[in-house]
């Protein structure tokens, strides 16, 4: 065996790149990455600021304003009475500042959509890894409930509990604890089919043979390695989960007034459509566009966090 | 051999130029992943394409068919019985494709789509260049083709899913397609790469039928010298996209012209002249004032449930000893159970029955506390490279694993450790601070032998650390492993499905067959002059980098094939 | 051969899934703070009255025993009340006092509306939401490819309320083609019933389309790249035929997993779709008896749509048993 210079060429290391900031710079150069996030900051801080926000107006999303409706109802002037008080006008029969709602309705959007994701992704991530890596008996019977959980009409079972809960339990936690509760399964099966995949890679192997415990393969060999399609999963879900609590708010079954919610006005707006549009589109409009800024987003992070699809 | 008679040049690829678009879009073209490419593959003659990976080798092939993605510009030319391909319309190239030119791919067991039987997808093959043909005639056609290929029952075969059958039924399976509507060339693109040297023969005999009976040109993509020298009428070396030498096969292998190709063929681990005659069983006695580093005494390993005779044997009972500083090559073909007995030694999995003691601790007896110390003595080297390191670990932090493991070490000492082992394994201390994938697959590999011997250990597993890496790289990482053993002193068990690697490395090996340990004596013994005649036909079937002497061991596995009651790919 | 020993297997896998759920949503249900004798009684009421309700309704019983009662209706049937008696044919999912009829009697009274809208829209989806997905990743980075993707990011965005309102201020109040609202049954006007359900099926689709084309097309690209798409293409088979006799078939395996559970999920009542096109269908009684407390209509409800979801699933596993030989056996 001679060793020679010509095909020494495997000795040569490339220069440095890390790992978050090159997933950094991918997404900077990612317009619809760029476009997403812009929108989703947008929104969060219009949702912690909601307060400062309506100052500026002076304007809340309780107080009634009687006297810029007609006898109708109907909010007064041009676009449901959109103007400099009441920057998207005001809402029908009651005359409360449609500004103020939609903001507040982000704050209830967003609590209630991310702590459901954070409950979900925690109960999801803890369950699938372990089962995945452990295997055996425990797999299987978590296999079978997150089989059940699939089965579970879901949606209907929202419905269903949220008409028989007491009403001085305060909707929005319980909601948002209803929702994550229902929402782990999915993320359990992806985290534990790659949990699984993991444990048989050398890195593990080798890893229980220089004698590591189980935990801290877990925590050191696996879950680094779902970590980024943990990430990606939160990203696609909390549109899921924002969408949940506006279609049970839309239903009537869901956040209780007046606390602002975008599906219950979605709800309330359907009947003005045709004499008050406005009412409808800005709440409408802040969902859709809340929840493409996630889809999009999440999607933007899977194609720069896996190279293959990224090849695509 | 050129016999001297009218050389018919089927296939002419002449200045062929391969170059595949980057990201941003056809405007921004790599640097061409082939360049200037040209031979000609003549009638009744095999042409082997041969390099490392990187080489080009495979798009050249895939360029001939039109089947390159989108993203490839193709330039040159590439004439069929003198008609161009590059550029011709698609109609041309499809009667082409499966009907002049028959390919067979590297992994049989992907190559079948998964959802139909076999005998439909033969059957599609050949509607596909003749769609008036009777069924009845094309289902005989099938049942014709498939026996041709030496499969035993052309019927079950034609009626199976392709998870069904073995790696090698596959291949000829893939073969018979192949040359169902008589090509007159033959692509095999790694047509063996996949498969376990008995098998392989079997194909490469196979091909050599082909050839011989049917006069196909046969264009061999490999970069297996063995393979080459077993099969290749003419040979053309490729590096980095282009030609670096052309010309017959003996001409290759006795007088290299260029300096790539003497590399690349000193480079390949040559197994000692197989003695044909039996040897006298000489003074075997193994030496024993030798301290053991491992012995393991009737082990037994099965998966699945325990109880009677439940589950799958993967061993059944395996015995030997390994001294320390000595290698110990345990060789045999996939599911010959030697994996599952190294991983046996790391305390991976339990023995039925038996024992494994490493450094004098029993494995099946040891406490909690005694197996720590126990894994602290041992060190683990797996096959690939790609999985062998925590892709979201740096390599200074994987390297000193074991000591974060077994030792209070701070940071500070983790990392003057670090440098110290990188040192040697002769990889620059900049790769402290790098991901694994900055690495190429040579580098990861020396990365994990460094973890390996971290803490010194007694004893070092290497679960075929060598077969996913190209011969230069491969030959350098086992230069890399006798140095550090001559160093530090420990004890190996070197798994390997290839003999001449083990040869290189071993002083004593053991050959393993279902689970069973069938031979075991001193390396340059074992490996020339078997006794068992399983050995000797794995001997016979493993090709070696010689035209001379492969033809040679050729017939010797042809009659020993011809008296072994199971030959079935 | 060993196919029954898989299909009584599997079902005794969705009765031990369908018991748990049933478990699980009687102890809710009952252990809540709610009483439903208590609503049913009507005013002025005694408590001797809510006694008697009490004990007609069998909720004077523990949750399990009412469970236990439960099942064995949907077995056999069941009487309630002992002097005046209300009779609850099998499969009986419970009675509602509140309207004094059996719940297999409501939901066969308003499932063809909703079978109506679910088998529709599914074949709408399917088949738009596939071809888009099949030809964007056939034209991969094309116009089309982008212009198709843009779509079904929009679609997935939006929530099937939003879609519905925007199809019936659009076709249906703006062009004023088609009826917004209501349900007329088959049996009375073919032309009436599809003409109603036009608009629950575009509105559905739009949503449920996006999510089949991004998934098709996904798998289409990871499938197209496949090895044993090469030999297709090596052994000389159109680009067509490649396309639809390999790659489709094994990227299609998903898209049926995923569509048993949209249909199963669809079944059990599309909740949102009824309530906006004001369609008497399951998803509207549910709606109605969540309104009016009505606790054995809701568990009814639940429970069949729970069976729904889970029969789909093991009829989907089936297909997919067809589909690729690899799974066949379990």
């Amino acid at each position: 065996m001679t060793t020679t210079t010509a095909v020494r060429d495997d000795l040569a290391v490339p220069t440095r790149k890390t790992g978050f900031r090159t997933l950094l710079g991918k997404l900077a150069r990612d317009p619809w990455a760029v476009a997403s996030s812009t929108t989703i900051v947008v929104f969060v801080l219009a949702a912690v600021f909601a307060d400062q926000l309506t100052g500026i107006t002076g304007n809340d999303p309780y107080t009634y304003h009687q006297d810029l409706l007609d006898a109708k109802g109907q909010p007064t002037g041009w676009g449901g009475g959109i103007g400099a008080d009441h920057w998207f006008g005001v809402e029908p029969l009651t005359g409360r500042d449609l500004f103020a709602i939609v903001v507040y309705g982000a704050r209830t959007s967003l609590f209630i959509g991310i702590s459901a994701t954070v409950l979900s992704v925690l109960i999801g991530t803890i369950v699938g890894i372990t089962s995945g890596y452990f295997g055996g008996w425990y797999d299987r019977i978590v296999s079978r409930g997150v089989d059940v959980m699939f089965g579970f009409p879901t949606l209907v079972f929202l419905i269903a509990l949220m008409a028989i809960i007491p009403a001085d339990v305060p909707r929005p936690p319980f909601i948002a604890l209803v929702i994550g509760l229902f929402g782990w399964p999915g993320i359990s099966r992806i985290v534990r089919g790659q949990a699984l995949a993991l444990r048989e890679r050398n890195f593990v192997v080798a890893s229980k043979a220089m004698g590591a415990r189980s935990w801290r393969i877990v925590l050191g060999q696996v879950l680094p390695n779902v970590g980024a399609t943990i990430i990606v999963v939160t990203s696609i879900i909390i549109p899921g989960m924002i969408a949940a609590e506006a279609a049970l708010s839309f239903l009537g079954v869901g956040v209780t007034p007046p606390t602002p919610s975008w599906g219950r006005t979605i709800g309330d707006a359907v009947l003005w459509v045709r004499t008050s549009p406005m009412y409808l589109v800005f709440p409408g409009a802040a969902l859709f566009l809340i929840t493409l800024a996630f889809n999009l987003f999440g999607d933007s992070l899977r194609d720069a966090l896996d190279p293959r699809t990224a090849r695509r | 051999m050129s016999q001297g008679d009218h050389a018919e040049a089927v296939l002419a690829v002449s200045a062929l130029r391969i170059a595949f678009a980057r990201q941003a879009g056809p405007a921004d073209l790599a640097p061409p992943a082939v360049d200037l490419v040209s031979f000609e593959v003549e009638r009744g003659r095999v042409l082997a394409l041969v390099g490392e990976s990187g080489s080009g080798k495979s798009a050249t092939a895939m360029s001939i068919l039109g089947l390159l993605p989108g993203s490839a510009e193709v330039s040159g030319s590439v004439r069929l019985e003198g008609r161009e391909l590059i550029g011709a319309d698609a109609a041309h190239l499809r009667r082409v494709r499966g009907g002049r030119i028959g390919t067979i791919f590297q992994e049989p067991m992907s190559a079948f789509t998964p959802a139909y039987r076999i005998g439909w997808q033969i059957a599609e093959a050949i509607r596909a260049h003749d769609p008036r043909r009777p069924r009845g005639q094309v289902r005989a056609r099938t049942l014709e083709l498939l026996a041709s290929v030496g499969l035993r029952d052309p019927e079950r075969v034609a009626r199976a899913y392709p998870h069904e059958l073995s790696g090698g039924q596959l291949q000829r399976a893939m073969i018979a397609m192949a040359i169902s509507c008589d090509p007159v060339v033959l692509i095999a693109d790694e047509p063996t790469t996949a498969l376990d040297v008995t098998v392989q023969a079997g194909i490469l005999e196979l091909l050599r039928g082909l050839r011989a009976t049917r006069g196909t040109a046969i264009l061999l993509i490999t970069h297996d010298m063995g393979v080459v020298a077993d099969l290749a009428d003419d040979v053309v070396v490729m590096r980095r996209g282009t030609v670096v030498e052309t010309g017959p096969v003996q001409q290759i292998f006795s007088a290299p012209a260029h300096e790539y190709t003497r590399e690349l063929l000193a480079a390949v681990p040559t197994l000692a002249t197989l003695q044909t005659s039996q040897r006298d069983a000489e003074e075997e006695a193994a030496p024993l004032d030798e301290t053991l580093a491992a012995e393991v005494r009737d082990a037994v390993i099965a998966y699945g449930r325990r109880g009677r005779g439940g589950g799958v044997v993967a061993v059944s009972g395996a015995s030997f000893r390994i001294p320390r500083g000595r290698t110990f090559g345990l060789v045999g073909e996939s599911g010959s159970g030697k994996s599952t007995l190294g991983r046996a030694f790391a305390g991976l999995l339990p023995l039925r029955s038996g024992s494994i003691e490493v450094a004098g601790i029993d494995l099946a007896a040891a406490s909690a506390s005694r197996m720590r110390a126990l894994r602290r003595s041992l060190g683990y080297v797996f096959q690939d490279p790609a999985s062998s390191i925590n892709p979201r670990t740096l390599v200074g932090d994987a390297v000193t694993e074991p000591l974060r493991l077994h030792t209070s070490a701070s940071s500070v000492e983790r990392r003057a450790r670090a440098a110290e082992l990188l040192d040697a394994v002769h990889l620059p201390r900049t790769t402290i601070d790098r991901f694994p994938h900055e690495l190429s697959g040579g580098q990861r590999q020396r990365v994990a032998i460094a973890r390996a011997i971290a803490l010194n250990p007694t004893l070092l597993i290497a679960d075929e650390p060598t077969s996913a890496l190209d011969v230069s790289v491969q030959a350098r990482v086992l230069e890399l492993l006798a140095e550090l053993q001559s160093e530090l002193g420990f004890a190996c068990l070197f798994i390997s499905h290839d003999l001449a690697v083990v040869q290189a490395l071993a002083d004593e090996v053991g050959v393993m067959r279902r689970g069973e340990v069938v031979e075991i004596g001193p390396a340059d013994r074992v490996l020339t002059s078997p006794e068992h005649p399983y050995t000797r036909r794995l001997l016979a079937a493993a090709p070696v980098a010689d035209p001379v002497a492969q033809s040679a061991r050729r017939e010797l596995w042809l009659a020993l094939d011809g008296e072994d009651p199971e030959v079935a790919a | 051969m060993n196919f029954l020993r898989y299909l009584s297997f599997r079902l005794l896998g969705i009765v031990i899934v369908l018991l748990i759920i049933a478990v699980v949503t009687f102890a809710l249900f009952y252990l809540l703070p709610s009483d439903p004798a208590r609503l049913a009684c009507g005013r002025p009421c005694t408590d001797a009255n809510l006694e008697k309700v009490r004990e007609y309704m069998g909720v004077d019983q523990p949750w399990f025993v009412q469970l236990v009662e439960f099942l064995k209706g949907i077995l056999f049937g069941r009487t309630f009340g002992s002097t005046v008696t209300v009779e609850c044919d099998a499969p009986c999912f419970g009675y509602s006092f509140l309207r004094n009829a059996s719940v297999t009697d409501l939901i066969a009274e308003r499932f063809p509306a909703t079978a109506s809208i679910a088998l529709g829209a599914a074949i709408l989806f399917l088949v738009t939401g596939v071809l888009g997905g099949l030809i964007a990743s056939l034209r991969r980075n094309s116009v089309i490819d982008r212009g198709i993707m843009v779509f079904s990011i929009a679609g997935i965005s939006t929530p099937v309320y939003l879609a519905g309102i925007l199809v019936i201020l659009i076709i249906g109040f703006t062009l004023r083609w088609l009826p917004t609202s209501g349900y007329v049954p088959f049996e009375d006007s073919p032309i009436e019933w599809f003409s109603h359900l036009i608009l629950p099926w575009v509105a559905v689709a739009i949503v449920s389309a996006a999510v089949y084309a991004r998934l098709t097309r996904s798998e289409m690209l990871e499938v197209m790249s496949l090895d044993y798409i090469r030999t297709a293409r090596a052994k000389g088979l159109s680009e067509g035929r490649v396309i639809a006799r390999h790659g489709l078939r094994t990227a299609l395996l998903p898209v049926v997993t995923v569509f048993g559970l949209d249909l199963g999920v669809l079944l059990g009542g599309a909740v949102i779709t009824e309530r906006v096109f004001a369609i008497p269908g399951m998803g509207s009684l549910l709606i109605e008896a969540v309104g009016a407390v009505d606790i054995q209509l809701i568990v009814g409800l639940t429970m069949f749509a729970a069976f729904l979801v889970v029969t789909l699933n093991l009829v989907i596993d089936l297909v997919y048993g067809l589909l690729d030989p690899r799974v066949r056996m379990g």
